[in-house]
């Protein structure tokens, strides 16, 4: 299955990625390869099988309402590219 | 052409837990930006998640609260989006197996009773607050990342603003009640999203629907209903297409337009959140938890009425905050006057209560100040009306006893009835027309004795006692 110029762009958009023209079309093959690989599951009759919800045996794994540390504000910020008035500042978005 | 009104809501609770959702954060408000933040809540990579134990509990609480089945078994997901409030680029959140589904509210509305279906309350993290100032880019606070939510989804079943609202306080209400959320509008624990279209009258087929977000207040809810109803029905009497879209509600405009900003289809991709694993909660666990709720205010109506004798309308007044019926429960555990304690706290402590600022919730005495008060008038110390000027000074001075009131400003009612016989006589004495007045049949006169006698004993005579003297003296003097 051949994906399209425009699903790679789709996707890569809502990943926040952008490529050229070259790039896109070797994406176009990546991900049919991806797909077709994927796509050999759907041979499988799985009427009576029920959907995986976690990998792991377990559930319930909680902790109890507890207030505990917090981190000083130099180390939050302290990946931050730019900060202002202790606060993290990104581009403006607009509402 | 007649159009009929279509309205699901959506609604967001902040859950009243102590600590975030997946880390031990605090959750409390107004703290200074970025000081509720630690790895997790800041989406730092390689940091593992756990659930609150108290959210599932919470969440169950009210979807119990609201009749909803509750999930043996429930799992989160991850809802994929970029947004500067949310540091992780997903929100974790519960898609096709949420902890509640399928419920019932029966509101009380002008036309009726009225069934509002809940189609499914899930689990969520609220993202954080985005400060747009001056030209200079847009500052992230992430105190709010994280904070556990509920978001209940109903259907489309509610048909006017009017309806919406009283939907919208029952649900408030009964959050509250249940103390699942402290549900304070002011603060945003609260908000309202309304999905609204119109449809021609009587038809089956729904119309196009738009949505607005984040109404913070009964008001703005009801007006933005209101506004966005008539706005469709014009677009359709003019021959236009609605146009599904979110449309932001501005209440001091009273407008809602179009937000046309993001334009790109909403692509969430969903997937089971590998970083947590599912919730189970067996038959046992669930009546357990149903076990903890309190009593829910229509119970709590029925109740007062059959237990205590309250009119229905005192009952629903008492038992509409919950603040309000605990301190009326607590008053008269401590002294068997129910309908006396409902009308001071109906007719007395309100008008008190706004002129302090105060809410419903900060009545600034205990109960056993109120339960101490209606006792001083019970065994004739003071008068109904002495009462009063006590309760003005209860909220002066909250810490002061009615009793040490009333001693201080020697307030007790005179009921020796030889100090108050001596006034009386002197009353009569002084005022010989009315005497002749009510010799001649002019029993207003009375009145006009009374008055004095209240005047010269500043109120505190027992009015009954007072009336009874009067009555003597004055048959008295006529006799001789």
């Amino acid at each position: 299955m051949k994906i399209s110029k425009e699903e790679v762009g789709y996707v890569a958009d809502l990943a926040r990625l952008s490529f050229d023209e070259a790039q896109t079309e070797k994406l176009q093959g990546d991900l049919s390869a991806v797909l077709d690989y994927v796509a050999a599951l759907e041979k499988l009759d799985t009427t009576d099988v029920k959907p995986t919800e976690h990998v792991l045996e377990l559930v319930n794994v909680l902790r109890p309402d507890v207030v505990g540390e917090t981190l000083p504000i130099d180390k939050v910020l302290a990946n931050a590219p730019e900060a202002e008035n202790n606060a993290f500042r990104v581009p403006r978005v607009v509402e | 052409m007649e159009y009929d009104i279509v309205i699901g809501m959506e609604i967001h609770a902040e859950l009243a837990t102590k600590s975030k959702i997946f880390c031990s954060c605090p959750t409390e408000f107004g703290a200074d930006e970025n000081t509720h933040a630690c790895p997790v809540c800041l989406g730092m990579p390689g940091v593992l998640p756990v659930l609150n134990e108290k959210v599932v509990e919470y969440a169950a609480m009210a979807g119990l609260a609201l009749n909803c089945k509750i999930a043996n078994f429930s799992k989160m997901d991850r809802k994929n989006y970029f947004y500067p409030d949310l540091p992780k680029a997903y929100q974790t959140s519960q898609f096709d197996l949420p902890i509640c589904t399928g419920g019932t509210v029966t509101i009380d509305t002008p036309d009726g009773k009225k069934d509002v279906g809940i189609t499914r309350i899930h689990i969520e993290e609220d993202a954080g607050k985005l400060i747009h100032e001056g030209g200079g880019g847009t500052l992230v606070d992430v105190n709010r990342c994280g904070v556990p939510l509920i978001e209940i989804v109903t259907e489309p079943d509610l048909t006017n603003a009017e309806d919406a609202r009283i939907f919208a306080e029952k649900i408030r209400d009964t959050l509250e009640y249940t103390g699942v959320s402290d549900c304070k509008m002011q603060e945003g624990s609260i908000r309202f999203d309304v999905n609204l279209s119109v449809k021609p009258k009587g038809s089956t087929e729904l119309g196009t629907r738009t949505e607005m977000k984040n109404l913070n207040s009964f008001r703005a809810l009801m007006r933005a209903v209101q506004y966005e109803s008539k706005r469709q029905i014009i677009e359709l009497k003019k021959g236009n297409r609605i146009i599904q879209e979110t449309r932001k509600w501005d209440d001091a405009k009273g407008v809602s337009s179009s937000m046309r900003s993001k334009e790109e289809a909403h692509d969430y991709r969903y997937f089971p959140e590998p970083d947590l694993v599912p919730i189970v909660l067996s038959d046992e666990r669930i009546e357990e938890i149903r076990s903890t709720l309190p009593e829910l205010p229509e119970a709590k109506r029925l109740r007062y009425v059959n237990d205590f004798g309250l009119p229905e309308y005192d009952a629903e007044v008492l038992t509409a905050k919950k603040a309000l019926s605990d301190f009326f429960e607590e008053s008269v555990a401590l002294i068997d006057e129910p309908k006396m304690i409902s009308n001071w706290l109906m007719v007395e402590i309100p008008p008190l209560l706004k002129e302090h600022e105060l809410t419903a919730e900060e009545i600034p005495f205990t109960p056993a100040s109120l339960a101490e008060l209606i006792g001083l008038i019970q065994d004739g110390t003071i008068s109904g009306k002495i009462a009063k000027s006590v309760l003005a000074d209860m909220f002066e001075a909250p810490e002061k006893a009615p009793k040490t009131i009333v001693d201080e400003k020697g307030l007790a009612q005179m009921n020796d009835s030889g100090e108050l016989e001596a006034i009386i006589e002197k009353i009569v004495d002084e005022n010989p027309k009315s005497v002749e007045d009510i010799a001649g049949g002019n029993k207003k006169a009375y009145g006009f004795l009374t008055g004095q006698v209240m005047k010269a004993t500043k109120g505190k005579a027992n009015p009954q006692e007072a009336n009874k003297i009067i009555r003597e003296k004055v048959q008295a003097k006529i006799d001789s």
